[in-house]
């Protein structure tokens, strides 16, 4: 009987692990054929019109914006951030800086440039269209966010500490779902964030489309909703703590060529 | 995203023409319903037709089945460097729109 059980307990460990492989094989395929039909270029195509567009009090387009690469530069901007900017004194990321360039630019309230920084499906937002047509400007250049200044530093160890604190209504941290491997909710992986193997694939794909809900997704959005998920209260938009994480999860993700903007489930 | 901007890419192959085209489309399936409760009215494309040089190529007839914001790709038959690619749709509404761009 031992013996029979043992047969049966091998046999019913295989076949689930290779249904859990062939499983994963059939996810792959899947988010490649997603990939393959991803509509992210006409968001680009809408940001880059709108990069261009005069607007607010000032009657300027965004061409002068300066992402840290110089004015107007877009090539390989995205894959420089978040990092230090002097005339801000402050770390930013893309959100960040197209905000401070709204405002100090084209002349825009910070209440006016963000009451809709997070759009729907039948109508994106004005940061969700301008942040595809900038991310798609560093396709194949390595990810390199700033790391060296003492604020880059405070920001990466801020990002660091937000990862790992549990707190709010569920004790939750981020790695409480990102900080064991072989772990998914449904069928989705979880993939250990603070490791470079891990968050390489992912820093390289974001900001991206949601087939899902057919809408394009922001960093920005990404924490907010993670924190929604945890049941924290909203974190500000392009507040220190969220440019934190970003900036955390970047940097641990450095090296790695920029692919996105991806294409999500 | 309504109705808007479409995007082409044909890229020459030997003996064919790989054209890959992007349309922003709504592609209602008269299923869903506001936050009203309403139904939000069908609306999706119904033709698509592919000209070469001004000749119609391709027609096809697609359905709400397909996703928003479709992606189309397709390969074909000959073709050259510069021949003048045509890609138009019309919806259920009578809206339209088309894209042209040179074979590269």
């Amino acid at each position: 009987m031992t013996v029979r059980f043992l047969t049966f307990l091998v046999f019913y460990v295989t076949a689930i692990s290779a249904f859990a492989q062939d499983a994963k094989k059939e996810i792959q395929k899947y988010q490649q054929m997603i990939t393959e039909g991803s509509p992210v270029e006409l968001f680009e195509l809408e940001g880059e019109a709108l990069w261009k567009r005069p607007q607010g009090p000032s009657r300027v387009s965004l061409e002068k914006c300066d992402l840290g690469k110089g004015p107007g530069v877009v090539k390989g901007a995205y894959a420089g951030l978040p990092r230090y900017f002097k005339d801000a004194d402050r770390v930013m990321d893309l959100e960040a800086r197209l905000l401070h360039c709204m405002m100090t630019l084209q002349g825009r309230s910070r209440e006016e440039a963000t009451k809709r920084v997070f759009g729907n499906e039948s109508r994106p937002s004005e940061m969700e269209y301008l942040s595809a047509y900038i991310a798609a400007q560093s396709r194949g250049v390595k990810m390199a966010p700033g790391g060296a200044h003492p604020k880059e530093k405070a920001a990466y160890a801020l990002g660091k500490a937000l990862f790992f604190h549990r707190t709010g209504a569920w004790d939750f941290s981020c790695a409480s779902c990102h900080g064991e491997e072989d772990k998914r909710i449904r069928m989705q992986d979880l993939p250990v964030l603070s490791e470079p193997k891990y968050a390489r694939p992912v820093m390289a794909t974001w900001p991206a489309y949601r087939v899902s809900n057919s809408q394009f997704k922001t960093m920005q959005w990404r924490i907010n909703d993670c924190y929604r998920q945890m049941r924290y209260p909203e974190p500000k938009f392009a507040s220190d703590a969220t440019i934190a994480l970003t900036t955390f999860l970047t940097v641990t993700a450095a090296g790695e060529p920029y692919r996105g903007p991806g294409t999500k489930r | 995203m309504a109705a808007g901007p479409m995007k082409m890419r044909a890229t020459l192959g030997s003996g064919y023409t790989d054209v890959r085209v992007l349309m922003t489309h709504p592609m209602e399936t008269g299923q869903r319903k506001d936050p009203d409760g309403k139904i939000i009215p069908l609306h999706f494309i119904q033709n698509v037709t592919v000209r070469v040089n001004g000749k119609v190529v391709m027609e096809g007839e697609i359905s709400q089945a397909v996703s928003r914001n479709p992606v189309f790709t397709f390969r074909v038959r000959g073709g050259a460097k510069g021949d003048k690619i045509e890609v138009s749709w019309l919806d259920n509404q009578g809206e339209s729109n088309k894209t042209e761009g040179a074979v590269a």
